[in-house]
């Protein structure tokens, strides 16, 4: 008789969660024998890697994490792993705390870290193999979905080839794989599509989908926008260890005032200039820029694009400012970043 | 705790031992049986040495083989694949509590140690023939001896392997195994320290002297050797400290 188990899909959960690194952040380099601090009262140099992070993932949805590098998407999903450990606050997955109840968790996630962390002694099929025999998968279980996977990632013809010898892309594919090969109800991508050319990185979305439709929770970080938007149900952006937006990839771009962006470049700043800005039809805000080079930008958030350049250069003339560059982008996420954070995803 | 992760973990790291078997070999007997060669043959049958040297020196060896063995065992992969490739976090991602994967490491490393020193016994017997007189008394006392000693070495390939960075693996030969070797009584007994009164004190603090005096008491009596009492306390009083040591250190580099 086959015994079903029915398996109920998973949420995440994170309150308050703080992380201070007082050392290089995770399994960087250096050992034991770390040159100590010279002066014992001198506080380490320490690194806020996560400032009251609280997110709430509903059980089955592919929920992204989007933020530029080092705003703390990797802390979360290491705390949430139990691979690194709060200095705050707490995480759940399911109902169980994922520091006080490590194993329980491990059992329910699957984990695919951002930088290869293969077991470079094994060949791609004994890697599955000996992942889902960690997991207590049954031996017969075992070959028949390590090989499915191998198939499905396209890995068949060197399966039976040393993991050290693959290619960044190889690499990244079996590592997924094998993070599904336990069927884990979470699973969690650290930049998934990090060095995979534009065909695998279809396939990939395509297998989060599937896995995703088969009831599991899939939580995912990335900076690229169009992942975010093509794959998640909900994204957070991060900026700072901090979580600046919440909702639908759809919401979150019409949240952005008037949706286009335009980024334009002025021969001198004139403030004069700016509040006559402000009167223009579709304008819904005006941002100055100040930026580090000495040069400065301006930010126009409007509900039309490309129509509004000649009344803006009609208008800077009429100030006698000239305007030396102009940048238009739709409505999107990278816009919404910009917005919260002043910043470029990409800087 | 979950035995059938426990055993997996164990497989795997059978695994890729059978599959760098004749490196494994090469460098687990191939310094020691130089040494048996030099010293209890050449030396021996040209004069310089005296022939109850050659069953001296086999406990010695043996010794030797175990810790080298253990710690190149437990020590060398926690090294790379904790600093480098992080090959390890699979692991720590397995099912289990995150010091059964160092119990694990222990256990294997041990396991491989007392192959090593077991097989180190035909092996130096075939390379001194004849003259080399093992008196075992006790099998008993050897099996604990023995048990004992291949837990120290896997517990010390722990404790050092999650202190060591690997650009300091040539720094931990030579400054911390040479000299313990050297100091082990592995090529002496402890009594010949007898005209080096301050040494004979301190050599004490080394773990090998209890595990070299330890093993000659049980296959070679008939020479000095530390009492068995002292063997015992010395090597359980060791395993436990590099033991609890390592599994503190595991821990700290497990998490971030």
């Amino acid at each position: 008789m086959v015994v079903l188990t029915i398996k109920m899909p998973v949420s995440i959960r994170t309150r308050d969660l703080r992380k201070v690194f007082t050392s290089a952040p995770p399994l960087a380099a250096g050992g034991g024998f770390a040159p100590r601090r010279k002066n014992k009262n001198q506080p380490a140099r320490e690194i806020l890697a996560l400032d009251g992070l609280s997110l709430d993932v509903n059980a089955g949805e592919i929920f992204g994490l989007l933020g530029p590098n080092g705003a703390g998407k990797s802390t979360t999903v290491g705390i949430l792993t139990t691979r690194v450990r709060p200095t705050n606050g707490q995480a759940w997955i399911g109902d169980y705390d994922v520091w006080a109840q490590q194993v329980e968790v491990k059992r329910l996630i699957g984990v695919v870290a951002q930088r290869p962390n293969l077991d470079f002694s094994l060949t791609a099929r004994e890697i599955l193999l000996f992942h889902g025999a960690y997991f207590g998968v049954d031996s017969r279980m075992r070959s028949a979905r390590a090989a499915e996977l191998l198939d499905r990632f396209k890995l068949t013809d060197r399966a039976d080839q040393l993991a050290r010898g693959f290619s960044g892309g190889m690499m990244q594919r079996l590592s997924i794989a094998r993070a599904m090969m336990h069927d884990p109800q979470v699973l969690f991508l650290d930049e998934p599509s990090a060095g995979l050319d534009p065909q695998t990185r279809l396939l990939l979305w395509e297998i989060i989908r599937e896995y995703n439709q088969s009831g599991k929770t899939i939580l995912l970080t990335t900076h690229n926008m169009e992942e975010a938007d093509a794959l998640c149900h909900r994204l957070a952006i991060i900026d700072h260890g901090r979580n600046i937006a919440l909702g639908t990839p759809a919401d979150l771009k019409a949240s952005v005032p008037g949706g286009f962006l335009l980024r334009l470049r002025f021969s001198t700043h004139s403030p004069e200039l700016l509040e006559r800005l402000k009167t223009l039809a579709g304008v819904s805000e005006v941002r100055f820029n100040a930026e580090a080079n000495g040069e400065n930008s301006t930010d126009i958030y409007a509900d039309r694009g490309g129509s509004l350049v000649s009344e803006i250069a009609n208008l800077a003339a009429a100030t006698s400012v000239e305007l030396s560059d102009v940048h238009i982008s739709e409505p999107s996420l990278e816009n919404l970043f910009l917005h919260h954070t002043g910043r470029s995803l990409r800087e | 705790m979950n035995w059938k992760t426990f055993f997996a973990l164990l497989a795997r790291d059978a695994h890729v031992a059978r599959r760098s078997l004749v490196p494994l070999l090469l460098q687990t007997f191939l310094q020691p049986m130089l040494f048996v060669f030099i010293f209890g043959r050449v030396m021996v049958s040209s004069g310089y040495m005296r022939p109850e040297y050659k069953s001296l020196l086999l406990p010695g060896i043996m010794a030797i083989s175990m810790i080298f063995t253990g710690v190149w065992a437990v020590a060398m992969p926690l090294i790379g694949e904790f600093q480098f490739t992080h090959e390890i976090e699979d692991r720590l991602l397995a099912p289990i509590e995150n010091h059964w994967l160092a119990i694990e490491k222990v256990c294997f490393g041990a396991a491989q140690a007392v192959v090593s020193g077991l097989a180190v016994i035909p092996a130096a017997w075939l390379l001194l023939r004849p003259g080399v007189e093992l008196n075992l008394q006790s099998p008993v006392r050897f099996a604990g001896v023995t048990l004992l000693v291949a837990l120290l070495s896997a517990s010390g390939g722990l404790a050092l392997g999650c202190s060591v960075a690997q650009t300091q693996i040539g720094l931990m030969f030579s400054m911390v195994l040479t000299p313990m070797i050297f100091f082990g009584c592995t090529y002496y007994p402890w009594s010949a320290l007898a005209s080096f009164p301050i040494l004979q004190k301190v050599v004490l603090v080394n773990p090998l002297v209890y595990a070299s005096e330890g093993l000659r008491g049980a296959l070679v009596p008939q020479f000095p050797h530390l009492p068995v009492i002292a063997v015992f306390l010395g090597l359980l009083i060791f395993d436990a400290l590099l033991l609890m040591f390592g599994l503190r250190q595991f821990r700290r580099k497990a998490v971030t």
